[in-house]
Order: structure tokens, then sequence, then C-alpha cells
């Protein structure tokens, strides 16, 4: 089946500055995807070429099987887009708004239904503006589905929100994933993307870094466990079996070693310290978190 | 049941005019400069000048002043209050976000436009009715016609010149201040507030460059007991038009729907 976003070789030049600097990206009917990226890493950039917002200024792209620059009103029909900065319309209540997008569509999804979907039965009939920040943005959401949509952009949808909101908006988010719609997300925080996304791309200084699912992105199946523990006193890690001595990473009080094959590590250690009668009460084993592996990835352009 | 949308784009254009009117009808601040201030013009000018002869035609104040202060409701309505509205709308993303709909962006700016069409109608009325009850001014029967015809091509071409002049703007705080730069100094050349003939010729000769000029000379027209005919005055309705044209030829050239300050 056609790719519903496909991206190839896409660059858009501000002044002597690549923001984009040749990507590729393919999304498939159904996937939830998430651009992940430090601010200025050229997300929001990319996401405006997609929308038709943006022109670029070389690769090709087709979204849904149309190129964005020359998006019709057909096209707009099949495309939800929750912006990055948009505000509830000035006088009118939730209802109120989604009546108004829904006369834009030819098949609009159910008013109602559309407000229980982002949870805002309550506030239907308050002002948009006066919507906290949290209940605004699904209120975006909602309008962005109110033309019931087979793509919907999420660009920073829970930038600046306290962590009960953000739970919440992911809630809904998840929710589209039961709609069979495909989403494209772009986020800056690692924990979203790992929450929601069925596959991620990293994308920093206007090159993707690293793509995956959120258990394999950046070799992160592939990476080291580390292993931490205190010896006793009078106890270095000179003394430690050579198999250990050769992991070993560091000796700050505590030895770190690091290990690709954990568990035959940990046996050996757990043997030599029976063996002496030493227990290891802080003993740590950990593969690194995908922050560690973003960080990692996105490090160079600190 | 159909959608607008499915009814084709006029029963889009009427959809969105139908929201603009309830939101401007519940900002505050939009109703109390165009539909209130006005009104206060109105009955402060008849206060002070009441029964003296004024203009050219040496009609009484309160005669002079109901089609004077109509072209102020008209130019609220259609230019202030759009303008103020646009940029706002502008810099929070809405007309973006409404871009991102399938809606084609003439409608859009069509079903604003009938709305401002709707209030300055409104307005107007409103100033003729108290002109009629409490000062007794009666507008001739056989020039409402021209006095219709002259509002709504007022009207629309203020909403044209307001998207224009929006592109100059580029927040939302200087909104206010750039129209009332504008608009101030021409009501006051233009035989809004000031009858015409007691201004020195050469700032008669400015004020008839600009649009405002012609909307109340055409209203003052159409008010004058002595006019024949529907009272429609060509010269100024076209000056108007043509001011309206320019405003659209403009917009369309320069409009943005997006955010200024967020345009990196």
């Amino acid at each position: 089946m056609e790719p519903v976003v496909s991206v190839r070789g896409l660059r858009k030049r501000y002044g002597q500055v690549d923001a984009v600097a040749g990507i590729d990206l393919e999304i498939e009917r159904g996937e939830i995807f998430a651009f992940l990226g430090p601010n200025g890493a050229g997300k929001t950039t990319t996401v405006e070429i997609l929308e038709g917002f943006r022109t670029r200024t070389g690769g090709e792209v087709t979204v849904l099987g149309i190129d964005p620059a020359h998006g019709d009103a057909a096209w707009r029909n099949r495309v939800g887009a929750v912006l990055q900065e948009s505000n509830a319309e000035p006088g009118l209540t939730v209802r109120e708004s989604l009546q108004l997008y829904s006369g834009y569509y030819l098949e609009p999804r159910d008013i109602d239904e559309t407000i229980a979907l982002v949870g805002l039965e309550e506030k239907a009939d308050t002002l948009g503006p006066q919507l906290s920040g949290g209940q605004r943005r699904r209120l975006d959401v909602a309008l962005a589905l109110i033309g019931d949509p087979e793509l919907v952009f999420l660009d920073e949808p829970t930038t600046g929100f306290d962590p009960s909101a953000r739970r919440n908006a992911w809630d809904v988010i998840d929710g589209l994933r039961g709609l069979g719609k495909t989403v494209f997300l772009t986020t800056h925080y690692m924990d979203e993307a790992e929450q929601l996304a069925d596959r991620i791309a990293v994308i920093a200084g206007g090159r993707i870094v690293a793509e995956g699912t959120p258990g394999t992105l950046g070799g992160r199946n592939l990476m080291a466990a580390t292993i931490r523990f205190t010896l006793p006193a009078g106890t270095g890690a000179d003394d430690l079996p050579p198999e250990l001595r050769a992991q070993l990473a560091g000796e700050d009080g505590r030895v770190t070693l690091t290990s690709q094959t954990p568990l035959v590590h940990v046996g050996a250690l757990a043997e030599w310290a029976l063996a002496r009668g030493i227990d290891l009460p802080d003993l740590d084993v950990r593969r690194p978190t995908l922050e560690d592996v973003y960080l990692e990835l996105t490090r160079s352009d600190a | 049941m159909k959608t607008p949308a499915a009814r084709g784009p006029l029963a889009v254009v009427l959809h969105q005019a139908r929201f603009e009117l309830r939101s401007f009808l519940r900002n505050r601040q939009a109703r109390f400069f165009t539909l209130v201030l006005p009104l206060l013009f109105l009955v402060i000018f008849v206060a002070v000048f009441g029964n003296d002869k004024v203009g050219a035609l040496h009609l009484p104040a309160k005669v002079y002043y109901v089609p004077g202060i109509s072209a102020l409701a008209v130019i609220a309505a259609s230019f202030v209050n759009l303008v103020i509205s646009i940029t706002v709308l502008r810099e929070e993303g809405i007309l973006k976000r409404r871009r991102a709909t399938p809606v084609p962006a003439w409608v859009l700016i069509a079903g604003r436009t009938l709305t401002a069409l709707g209030v300055s109608l409104a307005s107007v009325v409103v100033l003729l009715l108290l002109g009629r009850f409490a000062y007794g001014v009666r507008i001739p029967a056989h020039t409402i016609p021209g006095l219709a015809i002259t509002v709504v091509v007022g009207s629309i071409s203020f909403s044209a010149l307001a998207y224009a002049f929006s592109t100059a703007i580029e927040n939302e705080d200087a909104a206010q201040p750039m129209v009332q730069a504008v608009m101030l100094p021409l009501y006051f050349i233009s035989g809004v507030f000031i009858p015409a003939v007691n201004l020195p010729s050469w700032l008669s000769h400015v004020a008839q460059v600009f649009p405002v000029e012609h909307l109340s000379g055409g209203l003052h027209h159409a008010f004058a007991p002595a006019t024949t005919g529907i009272g429609i005055v060509w010269s100024d309705l076209g000056v108007v038009a043509l001011w309206g044209a320019i405003g659209l030829a403009f917009a369309l050239a320069r409009f943005s729907w997006l955010p200024k300050a967020a345009s990196a």
C-alpha cells in the first residue's frame, strides 16, 4: 500500500542555513509516528512543509499521494492539523467552534461525539478563550478531527503542560489509534515519543540522526547495560576476577561496569561475592533509557 | 442534513458570517466602539451645535451630523473593527488554522465582509432612528436607495481596505493605535466632525484624495432635503469603489494568513 507520507531528500534553506538538510521519511497508514528533536532542529519547518504552509527548497514530498504545495480542498478534507501555536476562536464556545469548523467539511464527524472524544463534555458551553491551556489544546485536537481526516498532524501538542494535563493529552492522542488515524507527532519530549509512538525519527541540525521503534531507537537494544555496585571497605576493584576487571568503566566509591552480556557478568559477580561472603546491597543493572540515547544522538548540536 | 460545504461556497459564506457576527456581538469592546460610540458622537454634536446652520447648504447641525456620523459608523464596523480583528486572529494563529481546512480564502474573506456589512447597516439604521425620533431629522424617502447603496459600497470597500491595511501591522498591540492614527485626522478633514466649508482649501484638497471624504459626501447628499433623484453621487461612489478595488488588489498580493511574529 502507498505510504501516507513520503519524503525524499527534503531541504529547506533560510539564507545561508539549511534548516532541513535532506531528510527521508516514510509513514504507513495507521501509524503513530513521532518526530523527535530539540528546539530549532527543523521539526516545525518539516511539518509545515507537509501541511502545505511552507514551500521547500528541494526534495520530493507527497502526503496522501499529493504534493502539499499544490494541496486543494479535496486534499485538505483528508488532513487535520493541530498547529504549534493557535488560540481558540474568540467569542465562540467549544460547541460553537466545532459547529463553525464542521461546516467547512463535506462529511464531518458528529460534534458531541468529538467533544466526548477529547473529554470536553463539561466545557462544551464554555467560551474557548476561557479554557485552561490543556483544555484549549484538547479543543485544538477536536477542531483538527472534526473533518474526520485520515492523517492528523500534531505539532508539539503538550509543550508547556503540567504533568496531569500531559497525561490527559496523551490519552486523547492514544485514542486516535483506535480510530485508525495516521498521526504525525512532533515533540521535544522523549517520554512523549516513547509513550505514544509506533516509530520515532530523531532530527538534529536538520538531519535525521536515528530512526526506529521506541525499543530499538539508535541501537538501544545493542547498547551496553551498566552494572553498578559499592564494594565493602578493604576491597577494591583490583580484587575483582579478571573477566570483570576487563569490563571496568569507572570507580569513584562506586564501581561501574559496562556489559553487552549483563547476565553473564552479573552471574560472575554474584559467584565471586558469595564466595567471599560479600553482600552488594546497592547492586544496580540498567539499560540505557530512551533519554540517554536521545541525549547521545543530539549532543553534538548542543 | 447537508453541511454548508456540501451546499456550495455561498452557503459557507453565510455560515461564516453567522458565526463571525455572534463572535462580534460577544465582544464588549467591539460593540462599544462600533455600535455605541457613533451614537454618543451624534448626541454630543447635536447637543453642542443643535440648530446652528452649518456646511455649504446651511443645514441645521442635527441634519448635518446624522449622515456624517453614519460615515463614521460604517468605517468603524468595516475598517477599524475589521483591521483589529484580522490582526488578532492572524497573530493568534486562528487564520492559519482556518486555512488548514478546505475552505477557500475568498469564502472566509467574504463571510467576514458580510458581517461588517450587516453591522454597518444596523448601525446606520440605529443612527437614523435616533435622528428621526430624538431630533426629528427625516431622510427624503426617494433617496433611501442612494443611502443604502452608498452604505453597501462603502462598507465593502472599507473592508477590502482593512485587509490591505492589516498587512502593514506587525502585532496585535499596534492595531488599535495604527488604525486611529490614520482615521482620526481623516474624520476631522472629511466632513465627519467638521463641515468641509470650514477647512482651508488645501486641507479640503488633501481630504478629497482619500475615501472617507467621498463616503461622507455621498451620505450628506442622500440626506440633504434639496436632493432630487435617488440620492447617489456617482463620482463619490466611484472614488470609494476605486479605493476598495485598490485595497482588494493589494490584499490579494500581500495578505498573509500566517502570524508575522512567528514566521521565522
